[in-house]
């Protein structure tokens, strides 16, 4: 079975949920599919048992939720995109059911994801992403008087202490591997973006108490059925902290991956693929836009503008949307200098010793890697990258670490049921 | 045409499921992901024998995969739980 819509959004964070009530609201028909169980995407997570997206920790969410609720849009939540069986159609699976969707004009908001670099017992349970404990606290997990290290790099670090703290956490320590000296004249450049500084300074405050490291990262954690301290190098000196979590990611990597397989031209970043796009979000193949982190991480207020503009592109509104595009391009501009002030520091590359595990799904090590020149030999000789996630978490790692380039994307993006490759014969 | 698939928005009663066959009790909305965490469980093994929880919570990573319903390798952190539902970790 194929359902027609005139436009298809995929992904129901900010950027889709703009592009898709911005072009319903110019009259067309449309669909917004989605693999969680509610809109708001990561930033905008729903809380648990309230519907989403999120709109307590303020900002343009409550906005954006009103125009959601009152535009004439279908949405498909609960649907994961793994196939495009034909030009402009995506064949899409819920709870083994699996079911096609085509459409005149597809917008991908397909967000992004964190990045996790390895380091000796990264794999222990209850060390998860930064916005994954956030996540997990906000579908129901209990954190209330729990011993909360967070570590790795990026404004997420912040922001997540600020509402864990809320929480109840107690937050022992936040760990950031840039240099003091790269966050103050990235502050100081932040002068331009008002509001911006001010979500900065608010996360700041709220935090107060909590030890702020810079130049420090994660060395190893330790523990045997699940994570019981991390010891840290803070500014070089190592140091063992006990925790109940530990929080570690290395700020944000766009999901090209639908975008990839659907033929769309990809670029080289700062420090990651992005989905080549125009001032109006055409991606090179014709009737498809892509906006929001997959085009470059660029944050909330850009995702929202590149949302709108795709969406008013693909209702026929270009003029409208060309009045965005100044907006846009200065949003752009803060996502470089925060790309810069957020970069990698070499020394993490010597973290991760020959044991340390850098494929989870087929525990392949890194001392196992190493020998192989490339991501594709490395994937034929040793498996790394050919379980489940299909190297969407080492991919970005051994990006970092051995100077790899993840290869091309290939139907099904997904783990999916034989029976849904083959069948759609089960309705929505 | 425009439907808001919120099945879980308006419970209030706690979820009854079963978990490796034994009885648990969460809040309405908790993912199955977090059911696993608060019955003290983790999600699957890895096939070096080494035990696994969520990295990503946010259906990238699959660490969280386990069996529901009897269709394997779910990923967790995006289901939410409902009455008698059965599961199974891996």
């Amino acid at each position: 079975m194929t359902e027609h819509f005139p436009i298809l959004v995929v992904g129901a964070g900010p950027a889709g949920i703009a592009a898709a009530v911005s072009a319903a609201e110019a009259g067309s028909r449309v669909a917004l599919i989605d693999d969680n169980p509610e809109p708001g995407g990561q930033i905008w997570r729903a809380e648990r048992n309230q519907p989403g997206p999120d709109v307590t920790h303020g900002g343009n969410a409550a906005h954006w939720r009103n125009r959601l609720a009152a535009a004439s849009v279908t949405r498909l939540q609960g649907w994961s995109v793994f196939d495009q069986p034909e030009p402009m159609t995506l064949r899409a699976e819920r709870e083994g059911r699996a079911a096609d969707f085509s459409a005149d004009r597809i917008i991908l908001a397909t967000g992004a994801r964190e990045r996790f670099l390895p380091f000796p017992g990264w794999t222990l349970p209850n060390i998860m992403g930064v916005g994954a404990l956030q996540a997990m606290v906000k579908s129901g997990l209990p954190i209330r008087g729990k011993r909360v290290v967070i570590a790795g790099s990026g404004p997420l670090l912040l922001a997540v202490a600020h509402t864990l703290h809320a929480a109840g956490a107690n937050v022992v320590a936040i760990a950031e591997q840039a240099p003091l000296s790269s966050l103050a004249a990235f502050t100081a450049s932040l002068a331009t973006s008002p509001s911006k500084l001010v979500q900065g300074l608010r996360y700041k405050a709220a935090t107060l108490g909590v030890p702020f490291h810079t130049g420090s990262w994660p060395l190893r954690a330790h523990g045997t059925d699940r994570v019981t301290s991390v010891v840290l190098s803070l500014k070089g000196r190592a140091k063992e902290i006990p925790c109940d979590y530990l929080a570690v990611g290395f700020h944000l990597v766009p999901n090209i991956e639908l975008p990839a397989m659907l033929g769309c031209r990809i670029e080289d970043g700062f420090d990651a693929d992005f989905v080549a796009v125009d001032d109006l979000q055409h991606t090179s193949i014709p009737g498809i836009f892509c906006a929001g982190e997959p085009t470059g991480i660029a944050g909330l207020e850009a995702s929202l503008l590149e949302g709108e503009i795709a969406g008013l592109t693909a209702a026929g509104r270009t003029l409208k949307a060309q009045h965005l595009v100044p907006r846009k391009r200065a949003a752009s501009r803060f996502a470089a200098r925060l790309a810069r002030a957020f970069s990698l520091r070499p020394e993490l590359k010597s973290i991760p010793q020959d044991n340390t595990i850098v494929c989870r799904c087929e525990d392949v090590t890194l001392g196992v890697l190493r020998p192989h020149p490339t991501w594709r030999a490395a994937k034929l000789h040793t498996r790394c990258g050919m379980g489940p996630c299909q190297g969407r978490i080492c991919g970005a790692a051994t990006s970092f670490l051995l100077d790899w380039n993840p290869s091309s994307v290939r139907p099904p993006m997904l783990p999916t049921l034989v029976s849904s490759l083959t069948s759609t014969e089960v309705s929505r | 045409m425009n439907q808001h698939s919120s099945p879980t928005s308006t419970a209030t009663q706690p979820i009854h499921l079963t978990l490796d066959g034994q009885p648990i009790t969460v809040e309405p909305g908790s993912t199955v992901a977090v059911a696993i965490a608060i019955a003290g469980r983790t999600c699957r093994t890895s096939i070096t024998g080494e035990p696994r929880g969520p990295l990503c919570a946010m259906g990238i990573c699959f660490e969280c995969r386990a069996t529901i319903n009897g269709i394997a390798h779910r990923r967790t952190c995006q289901v939410v739980c409902e009455p008698g539902m059965d599961i199974v970790t891996q």
